[in-house]
C-alpha cells in the first residue's frame, strides 16, 4: 500500500466535485451532407437489440404515466418491447402473462442524466478513474463510452432501484470534458452492447471551481495554466467556440463546393456537431449569474444548453431558465461541500418546476443513482410545505419524461406512452415512500431485474467468487 | 439557546404559553420511548427544567404550563447523528473554513475537534432542523492513523453546547489508516501497538525523551485514558479480516473501551461481534465494492448485524460535514431492507446513546433530557419532517440560512427592488 492512497481518496473527492452536466437541444439544421459522407459520425454503434420479452399484462395498479397522468386502478399492456396499451381494464391478449400488481404502483424507468458509472467505477481503485481527461482545459475530443467499464457493480445497483436509462459523463474538470453517452441499463460484455440505439451524442461542460482549480491552480501546484479563474473559464469557451466555428465554416464550404476535405479535428468535430445541432449540451453549473452568462455564450455562438447539472441556484433564477427553456438537473439536498455549492436549499427542485422550468432530478452519485424516486420524494414534500403543490403524477417529470427530453431519447422512451419503449417498473408500492422497492424493473419488455429471484439478478464479473457474489443488495 | 418561538414553523399545532417559559408537555401524541414501554398512543409527555418528569398515555399535564396538542403525530426522542463532522466544517472545499483534519500537525491523539467546533456553523440549524438533536463529531484523518479525539454536542447553537467533550478517540485500521501508518496492515498495527506501548508508559518512559515508539509526549498523555479502557476507541474498519484482528485486541485487553465503524464485513463476523461486546456504527446504505476491504457489501448488513444481537447505530456517511441530517433516510431504507422499524429508530437514538455513553439520551421517560422531536408523519418516512423540536426543554428554532434563503426566491418578483432587500 502507497500513500497514494490518499490521493485515491482525494480523487474520490475530486469525482464528488467534479460531477457536472448540461444540455438539450432540437436543430432543425443537418450536417453538411458532404460531411456525413467524410465523417463517420457513429464509428462505435449500438449493438444493443431488445432481449426476449412476453407478451405481459401488469393489472390493477396505481399507473403513474411519467406525463402526469395518474390511473388509480390501471393497467399496462406490453407487446413486443413496446407500450401496447395504458388505462384501465385492458384485455388480456392470448397467451399473455398476467401480473396481478394489486397494490403496486407503476412508472416509466428511471432515467438518470448524470452518472459516472463505469467511468468511476467501484471498486474505486486508482486504475479505474477513467473519467476526467484533465490533459488540457479543453478534451472534446474524448469520449466518455471509451473509459466505461460494462462490468461495474454499480449498473446492477441502479437497475435495482429503477433505473432503465442513463447518461454517464465525463467529469468536470474541463471547461470540455468531451461526449457523453447514453445506455440502457442492461448488462453487457461491451459498451456498444449498452449504447442507447439512436441516441444523439451529447457533450459535457464545465462552469465555475472546477476547471479553474484543476488548470489554474494545477491541482493545488499554483500556478497551473489557464484557466485561473471564471474570467478565464468564459475566455476558454469562447475561444473554443471561435476555433469551432471556423471548422465548420469549412466543412460546410466543403459540403457546398466540394474538393478536397478539410483535416479532421476530434476535438472540434465534437463542438461542430454541437453547433449542428447533433449533440446536445450538458452543462455542470452551479451559480445562478454563471448559468445566465453561460446561455449568452450559446448564443453568441448558436447552440443550445440542453440542461445545466447540479444547479444549486436554479432557483434563483427559475424564471429565467423558463423563458429560456433549459432544463436543471438538480439533487434534491446536496450544498455546502464547495463555495458554489454553498447556498443550496432543499426546495430548489420544487421551485424550478413552479416557475414552470424543465426539471430534472439526477444522482452524479452510485448511491444517489439507487435512490431517485426518493430524492423526488424529498423534494416533493419540502415544496408543499412550502406551499408549491405538486402532484405525485408531475413530480414523476422529474425521473423520466424531463430527462428523457434532455438526452433526446424523449421519442422512445420517459413515459408509459403506446408505441415507446417498454422501460417500466412495477414498485412495491408507493415509489415516494422510503420503505417502498422496485418488484420488477423491465427494459424494452425484458425483466432485467426481480426483487428476490436470483434468475433475474445480474452479478457482475467482478463479484464472482468475492464475499459479495450473488448477495441481497 | 435559541428561546424564539417561531410561531410561523408550528403553525400547525397549538401552542399556548403557560406560566413558565420553559416547561412543555405534549398531549394527545404518538410517542416512540425507545424504552421498554414501546410505542404509546394518545400519550403526554411532560417535560420540567430541561427534562422528561413523566410520559403516559393517561396523564395529565399540569395546568400551568404550556401545552402543544400533537394531534395524534408521532413523538420521539431526538435523533443522534453517531458519526459526523457538523460544526467542524462550514465549506466542505474551503480549507480556511475546514477544521476536520491537520494533515502536517505533529499531534494525533492530543488533536481535540472540539477545539474546531463553532456552534455557530450553518450546518448546524440545518442539521437540527430535520430532527438530530445531538451529534457525535469526530475529527478527519490528518498524518496518523488516529485522528484525535471526538466530542458530541447537542445542535442547539449555543456557545455551550457541547454536552461530552472527548468522547472518544478516533483510529483508522482499514485501508486508509493502512497508507497513512507507511503503506501496509502490518505498518498500522505496528503504529497502534507502539502507541498502546506510549500511553500505557505514560509518563515514565518520556522522562529522558519526548518522542514514543509511535506518539510524542503530548499523545502519549492523551491516549493514556483510552488505553486504560476509560474513553472509548472508536476504531474504523471494513474487511472482515480487520474486524476480527479487532476482536482479538479486545479479547486481549478486555478492559477496553471499542466500538467499530464502518464494519462493511460486519456481518461475516456478526456473531464474533456480539460475543465480544464490540458496537458498531454502518452506514445502511453501502451495498457497493467501493473498495476491496468491502467486497462483501450489502444492504443486509444493518438486519444481519442485529439479529446476531450487535448493538449497531446508524450513521449516514457521505458528506458527513453537512449531510449527517440524512442518518434519517439511511434508517427508513433498513427498514426497507429488512430492519424492523424500532430497531432502526434505536439505530439513531437508544444504542448511539449506548455506544457513547450518553445516560438519559435516546429515550423518552421520566428522567431523561428533553431532546423531543414531534413529527409531521412517520419520523423514518422520506417525506415527514420535524414540526416541533426540543434540546434540553427549549423551543427551538426552525428557521436556518437555507429557509432563508428559500424564503427569499419564492417569489422572483423584483420590480419593485431587487431582492436583495427582502428578508
Amino acid at each position: 500500500m502507497r500513500l497514494t492512497k490518499i490521493s485515491a481518496l482525494s480523487a474520490c473527492m475530486l469525482a464528488l466535485f467534479l460531477a457536472a452536466c448540461g444540455g438539450s437541444s432540437s436543430s432543425d439544421s443537418d450536417a453538411p451532407e458532404a460531411a456525413s459522407d467524410a465523417i463517420n459520425k457513429n464509428p462505435f454503434p449500438s449493438t444493443y437489440s431488445a432481449y426476449p420479452s412476453a407478451t405481459t399484462l401488469l393489472q390493477n395498479a396505481t399507473v403513474l404515466d411519467g406525463i402526469g397522468g395518474q390511473i388509480t386502478s390501471g393497467d399496462v399492456l406490453l407487446v413486443d418491447g413496446k407500450i401496447s396499451a395504458i388505462g384501465e381494464e385492458i384485455s388480456a391478449p392470448e397467451g399473455a402473462n398476467i401480473i396481478d400488481a394489486t397494490g403496486k404502483w407503476i412508472t416509466p424507468g428511471i432515467i438518470d442524466n448524470h452518472s459516472h458509472l463505469g467511468v468511476y467505477p467501484s471498486p474505486s481503485v486508482d486504475a479505474h478513474g477513467d473519467g476526467n481527461e484533465i490533459s488540457g482545459p479543453v478534451t472534446s475530443e474524448v469520449w466518455s463510452e471509451h473509459g466505461v467499464w460494462p462490468q461495474d457493480p454499480g449498473f446492477t445497483r441502479a437497475l435495482a432501484g429503477g433505473v432503465t436509462s442513463l447518461q454517464v459523463l465525463p467529469g468536470s474538470a474541463n471547461l470540455f470534458g468531451g461526449r457523453g453517452v447514453i445506455l440502457k441499463n442492461v448488462p453487457s460484455r461491451t459498451v456498444q452492447g449498452m449504447k442507447f440505439p439512436d441516441a444523439p451524442y451529447t457533450m459535457k461542460m464545465a462552469c465555475g471551481e472546477n476547471p479553474k482549480r484543476v488548470y489554474g491552480y494545477g491541482s493545488g501546484g499554483y500556478p497551473g495554466g489557464a484557466p485561473y479563474s471564471r474570467m478565464g473559464n468564459v475566455a476558454g469557451y469562447r475561444t473554443a467556440w471561435i476555433k469551432a466555428t471556423e471548422y465548420k465554416r469549412k466543412w460546410d464550404k466543403y459540403a457546398e463546393e466540394g474538393g478536397d476535405p478539410p483535416s479532421r479535428d476530434l476535438e472540434l468535430d465534437t463542438l461542430m456537431g454541437v453547433l449542428n445541432g447533433e449533440i446536445l449540451v450538458h452543462m455542470h453549473c452551479y451559480r445562478a449569474d454563471e448559468m445566465m452568462q453561460i446561455i449568452d455564450i450559446s448564443k453568441e455562438f448558436g447552440y443550445k444548453v440542453s440542461s445545466f447539472h447540479h444547479a444549486v441556484e436554479s432557483y434563483k433564477i427559475a424564471d429565467r431558465l423558463a423563458e429560456e427553456g433549459v432544463c436543471s438537473s438538480m439533487w434534491a439536498d446536496w450544498y455546502g461541500f464547495k463555495m458554489e455549492a454553498y447556498d443550496g436549499v432543499r426546495e430548489n427542485i420544487p421551485m424550478v418546476h413552479n416557475a414552470g422550468a424543465c426539471t430534472i432530478v439526477h444522482s452524479d452519485s452510485s448511491q444517489g443513482i439507487q435512490r431517485l424516486n426518493q430524492e423526488a420524494a424529498k423534494a416533493l414534500s419540502d415544496g408543499r410545505r412550502v406551499g408549491i403543490d405538486i402532484s405525485n403524477a408531475d413530480a414523476w417529470t422529474w425521473l423520466s419524461a424531463n430527462p428523457a427530453k434532455s438526452l433526446g431519447i424523449f421519442e422512445q422512451t420517459g413515459s408509459l406512452e403506446v408505441g415507446k419503449d417498454a422501460d417500466v417498473v412495477v414498485w412495491s408500492g408507493d415509489p415516494f415512500s422510503v420503505y417502498t422497492k422496485a418488484d420488477l424493473v423491465m427494459v424494452d419488455g425484458a425483466v432485467m431485474f426481480e426483487r428476490g429471484n436470483p434468475d433475474r439478478t445480474p452479478v457482475m464479473d467482478f463479484e464472482l467468487g468475492q464475499p459479495g457474489e450473488g448477495d441481497l443488495k | 439557546m435559541i428561546r424564539a418561538l417561531i410561531f410561523s414553523a408550528v403553525s400547525a399545532i397549538c401552542v399556548s404559553v403557560g406560566a413558565t417559559a420553559q416547561d412543555i408537555a405534549i398531549t394527545d401524541a404518538k410517542v416512540w420511548t425507545g424504552t421498554n414501554a414501546g410505542t404509546l398512543e394518545s400519550a403526554t409527555i411532560v417535560i420540567i427544567d430541561g427534562k422528561i418528569s413523566g410520559v403516559g398515555v393517561n396523564l395529565a399535564p399540569p395546568s400551568n404550563i404550556r401545552t402543544v396538542n400533537a394531534g395524534g403525530k408521532w413523538v420521539t426522542p431526538g435523533i443522534i447523528a453517531p458519526f459526523s463532522r457538523v460544526g467542524i466544517v462550514e465549506v466542505g472545499a474551503e480549507s480556511s473554513t475546514d477544521d476536520t483534519s491537520a494533515a502536517t500537525s505533529k499531534f494525533s491523539v492530543a488533536l481535540r475537534a472540539s477545539d474546531g467546533f463553532n456552534p455557530a456553523a450553518t450546518t448546524i440549524p440545518i442539521t437540527r432542523i430535520e430532527g438530530v438533536t445531538r451529534i457525535v463529531v469526530a475529527p478527519s484523518l490528518g498524518a496518523s492513523i488516529i485522528a484525535g479525539q471526538g466530542f458530541i454536542a447537542d445542535t442547539s447553537g449555543a456557545a455551550d453546547s457541547i454536552s461530552v467533550d472527548r468522547a472518544f478517540v478516533y483510529i483508522n485500521m482499514a485501508e486508509y489508516g493502512a497508507a497513512l501508518a507507511g503503506g501496509s496492515r502490518p505498518a498500522a498495527w505496528a503504529a497502534l501497538r507502539g502507541a498502546f506501548a506510549d500511553a500505557r508508559g505514560y509518563p515514565s518512559r518520556f522522562i529522558a525523551h519526548s518522542e514514543g515508539e509511535s506518539l510524542n509526549s503530548t499523545d502519549a498523555q492523551a491516549f493514556a485514558s483510552a488505553v486504560r479502557g476509560q474513553q472509548l476507541i472508536l476504531i474504523e474498519a471494513h474487511r472482515a479480516s480487520d474486524l476480527r484482528k479487532i476482536i482479538a485486541l479486545k479479547d486481549s485487553n478486555p478492559n477496553l473501551d471499542i466500538a467499530i465503524l464502518g464494519a462493511t464485513e460486519g456481518w461475516l463476523v456478526a456473531d464474533a461481534l456480539a460475543l465480544a461486546d464490540i458496537p458498531v456504527i454502518i452506514d445502511p446504505f453501502t451495498n457497493l465494492p467501493g473498495s476491496f476491504e468491502q467486497l462483501g457489501a450489502t444492504a443486509q448488513n444493518a438486519e444481519r448485524l442485529l439479529a446476531a444481537g450487535v448493538t449497531t447505530a446508524f450513521a449516514h456517511m457521505g458528506n458527513n460535514g453537512h449531510q449527517s441530517r440524512l442518518v434519517l433516510q439511511s434508517a427508513g431504507n433498513a427498514v426497507a431492507n429488512g430492519v424492523a422499524f424500532d430497531d432502526a429508530l434505536m439505530a439513531i437514538t437508544t444504542a448511539p446513546a449506548e455506544i457513547f455513553g450518553l445516560t438519559g439520551h435516546g429515550i423518552l421517560q421520566p428522567g431523561a433530557v428533553a431532546d423531543v422531536v414531534l413529527w409531521d408523519g412517520d419520523p423514518l418516512e422520506i417525506t415527514s419532517a420535524p414540526e416541533l423540536i426540543l434540546i434540553d426543554g427549549e423551543v427551538q428554532s426552525m428557521e436556518t440560512r437555507q429557509t432563508k434563503l428559500r424564503d427569499r426566491y419564492l417569489s422572483l418578483d423584483e420590480r419593485e427592488r431587487p431582492l436583495a432587500y427582502k428578508r
